[in-house]
């Protein structure tokens, strides 16, 4: 799993996404291909800095081995300002999570492979203000 | 001019109070308190750690100036709590800044003041014009073992710098450091917590290295503790640096300002460095400031900044104060787990 | 040419400690060979739908081992693993579908089959979460019933559905099942025993989860022309479509509708010319409770927004005006992954063919809707008798 998670890293760190130049369309994650425009299309890499609202969160109570101290967490669809989805967790209370609350990226742990294993960084989110 | 051109901090939210900790131990909240001068202490949430906090320290430093990313030639990160025993954190910086590759990393570590080596460090390379910037942190989530005296105060935070030739806000006039060999303070090879040498971290390890440094630096420069707006010392708890003060002459409203540990605890690497982010953010231009870090093991760095005017210039909110104000107390089995100190299995 | 199902088996879904891989599929073959009256070799190809049999028996190729198990083996019959993540069932019976409509073929068994329960719930829950996008969900810890949840929490905004809706699914699909001897649970729960059940992802909480469960089910499809000889009561596959969709949510527009489902169920209602009205019974994919409101409202059930509408209505119970999941669905049934779309028709057909004992609902049309994941994979057949 070690590749796997380096390869992305880029990604994970930041919120590099993808842009169609044809159609202007945002991505992130990134993607090789424009999904409207196929061939037409074609990508480059952007920096996606940008705050965002919750449009829909769940408190995770039951999980996997990995997230098991985790819990409970927040899993939230968050919409940026340039019109981009993240599936993010969100850290804050609770009972503070609302559809429509403005966050912001920061920079988190998401899990270990093992105590003896790499760390897997990446971008959570947090109330804005 | 070279100097501070940027600065950046993070506390995590989490406190703890001393009489959590006191109440779990059976021991004396109140006299603990007279003690140290420490009310509470920063605690890193489950999934912080000294590279997060150094991420989102430089994230701020970065935000709040207008260089170019790819001019940054070098990044330093001081803990003592690096998350890996061998591989850098300064790369994990670096890629979570989206640097361009080109620059010179490097983790270090000296107890409490790793923070400011790697500040000497960047101006060395700046002046000898290897680098254009340079980005120095001071990062950590510092640990006492349960029931330990340093369970009341060793805490968690991070401060980072760019330092540069350009848009100086802060200008290093002069730097030194004194070092001997003394181990009042240690953590061996695979050690979970460290060790220290109790009564013995205050008289031959702090306060010799500490005023040894900040006496020579300021006869050095001809300053009294009078040319000085603001003194800041590395605060292991709320006494020492008092006491340290008094003895160079320096009044309380001198050092006021700077002392954060009664609120945050001791954050190790970062404790000076934050000391030192909250007097730049009420610094006026002509200000002199004097910083002087403590690592154990032990040795002093001092330095005289001269604030610029283009210290209006940067963005200085949020400000460490409001950072420290801005928190939620947990109770100490959250905090056991927050710190990995329950055994799992 | 039309294709007919001539045989239906299947295991009892659920915990079956004392049985292995090996034995859930024999098991359920023997019973379609029995139901269809065939020796077994008149088997010319077998179709597998099993979605993880190497992360949970760490055995790939299992295709192969069935056959081989089954006791095919000298008639050296190809035999193929479809997966697409729990839709894989309903993908087995698409492309055994496929292969005697070519055809190639005029005795094919489709089979579905998962032995979830010899590894752990954690390690179940991370497989599940494997339906998913691995990258860009399951790495920030989105599991299956996190990301149904993100969508019952728009829907539930958007659409006012209560908690108390989806409990209802949970209800009428429990109660169905107490007449279905193969069902993993087989007793009635109240509104209450799913409100008051802990949360696993809120909204959704442990009854509105289908459970973790093993088995294996199997159909036995033939050419027209051979059903005939076969059987008096062939149940024949009208139009079988499969669609898919971005995998992960956060690529799609409207995460409380899945164009999965609506694009393979209107593209088989005009393949067999009817509207969803003609429908008289259905199985779907009620992995979640929210799936299952949402099928109503995808497959054209009810207007999109109204499914929880419906349920409220009674309008999806046995006796209702569209009996959804009698079978007691994923919910009560029990959801053994790659099995359950070829369980849905092994359920339809037993109701089509008047077989469906006291559960029988009056059938001349039905319809099973297998998804996989969230709806990254839909699969929609329609069957008639």
């Amino acid at each position: 799993m070690l590749p796997r998670f380096w390869r992305k890293i880029k990604y994970r760190y930041n919120l590099i996404g993808s842009k169609c130049k044809n159609c202007e369309t945002l991505y992130y994650p990134p993607r090789n291909i424009c999904p409207k425009c196929r061939r037409r299309g074609e990508m480059e890499e952007l920096e996606l800095w940008d705050e965002g609202r919750v449009i829909s969160y769940t408190i995770v109570h039951e999980t996997s081995d990995d997230f098991k101290l985790n819990v409970p967490y927040i899993i939230a669809l968050i919409k940026l300002e340039n019109g981009v989805i993240i599936t993010s967790q969100v850290v804050c209370n609770p009972s503070e999570i609302k559809i429509g609350m403005k966050v912001k990226p920061v920079f988190r742990k998401y899990g270990e492979d093992g105590e003896d294993g790499v760390i897997y960084y990446g971008t959570k989110f947090v109330p804005a203000d | 001019m070279i100097g501070i051109v940027s600065y950046g901090t993070y506390i995590p939210k989490y406190r703890i109070k001393v009489e959590e900790i006191a109440k779990i131990w059976g021991e004396d909240a109140e006299s603990i308190k007279r003690g140290l001068n420490v009310y509470e202490k920063s605690v890193p949430d489950i999934d912080e750690d000294t590279a997060t906090i150094s991420v989102e320290a430089a994230r701020e430093a970065l935000k709040r100036c207008d260089i170019c990313k790819d001019d940054i030639g070098a990044v330093f990160v001081g803990s003592e709590s690096h998350p890996y025993a061998v591989k850098p954190t300064a790369t994990i910086v670096g890629d979570a800044l989206n640097l361009n590759g080109f620059f010179y990393a490097a983790d270090l570590e000296f107890a409490c003041k790793a923070g400011t080596a790697g500040i000497q460090n960047c101006i060395a390379l700046v002046k000898s014009g290897m680098i254009r910037y340079g980005l120095a942190i001071g990062s950590d989530t510092s640990q006492g073992a349960p029931g330990d005296p340093l369970e009341y105060s060793a805490s968690a935070g991070g401060s980072a710098f760019i330092i540069g030739e350009n848009n100086v806000i802060a200008e290093v006039k002069d730097t030194l450091s004194f070092t001997t060999d003394t181990p009042d303070f240690w953590r061996r090879e695979g050690q979970r917590y460290p060790s220290h040498g109790g009564r013995f971290t205050g008289e031959p390890a702090y306060f010799r290295h500490v005023l040894t440094a900040a006496k020579t630096i300021m006869q050095r420069n001809c300053l009294k503790a009078d040319d000085f707006t603001y003194a800041v010392f590395h605060m292991p708890n709320g006494k020492f640096p008092v006491r340290v003060a008094n003895q160079l002459g320096f009044k309380k409203e001198q050092i006021e300002l700077g002392l954060v540990v009664r609120y945050i605890g001791n954050t190790y690497s970062a404790s000076s460095l934050i000391g030192f982010s909250a007097v730049l953010d009420y610094a006026k231009p002509e200000d002199r400031i004097l910083l002087t870090s403590f690592g154990s093991g032990a040795g002093s760095d001092a330095f005289i900044f001269e604030v610029t005017d283009e210290i209006h210039s940067i963005e200085r909110n949020p400000k460490v104060w409001d950072k420290i104000k801005n928190c939620v107390y947990i109770d100490y089995g959250i905090y056991a787990k927050f710190r990995g100190k329950i055994k799992m299995r | 040419m039309r294709v007919a199902i001539v045989g239906v088996g299947q295991t009892k879904f659920g915990e079956l400690w004392d049985k292995g891989f090996r034995d859930i599929v024999i098991e359920a073959g023997i019973e379609a060979l029995e139901d269809a009256n065939l020796s077994g070799d008149e088997i010319e190809a077998l179709y597998i739908g099993n979605m993880s049999g190497g992360r949970y028996l760490g055995q790939e190729h299992i295709s192969a081992l069935i056959a081989d198990y089954s006791g095919l083996t000298e008639l050296h019959i190809p035999s193929v693993r479809v997966e697409t993540g729990d839709a894989s069932g309903g993908s087995a019976l698409r492309e055994a579908y496929l292969a005697v409509l070519s055809g190639m073929y005029d005795v094919v068994i489709a089979a579905g089959a998962e032995k979830v329960t010899d590894v752990g719930p954690e390690l179940a829950m991370d497989i599940m979460a494997s339906t998913a996008d691995r990258e860009w969900e399951g790495f920030v810890g989105a599991t299956l019933p996190a990301l149904y949840a993100l969508i019952a929490k728009m829907h539930m905004e958007r659409y006012s559905t209560r908690e108390e809706d989806l409990a209802m699914v949970a209800v009428k699909n429990h109660k169905n099942a107490i007449n279905n001897p193969k069902a993993q649970f087989r007793r009635e729960i109240s509104i209450d025993t799913v409100m008051n059940s802990p949360y696993i992802a809120e909204p959704l909480k442990v009854f509105d989860c289908a459970p973790i469960s093993d088995g294996a089910s199997v159909v036995i499809l033939a050419s027209e022309e051979m059903a005939r000889k076969l059987t008096d009561t062939p149940v024949y596959i009208d139009s079988i479509v499969q669609a898919s969709d971005y995998v992960a949510l956060q690529s799609r527009e409207d995460i409380t509708t899945m164009k999965s489902v609506v694009y393979s169920a209107r593209k088989a209602y005009k393949l067999s010319r009817i509207s969803p009205n003609d429908v008289d019974v259905a199985e779907v994919h009620d992995s979640f409770t929210i799936a299952e409101i949402m099928a109503y409202e995808d497959l054209g059930f009810c207007k999109k927004g109204e499914g929880a509408k419906l349920i409220r209505e009674g309008e999806t119970e046995i006796g209702g005006r569209i009996p959804v999941n009698p079978s007691g669905g994923l919910k009560a049934c029990g959801h053994a992954v790659g099995a359950t779309g070829i369980r849905q028709a092994v359920e339809i057909t037993l109701q089509l063919r008047g077989d469906a004992g006291k559960r029988q609902v009056d059938a001349e049309i039905g319809l099973a809707l297998n998804i996989g994941g969230t709806g990254g994979t839909a699969v929609v057949t329609i069957f008639r008798r």
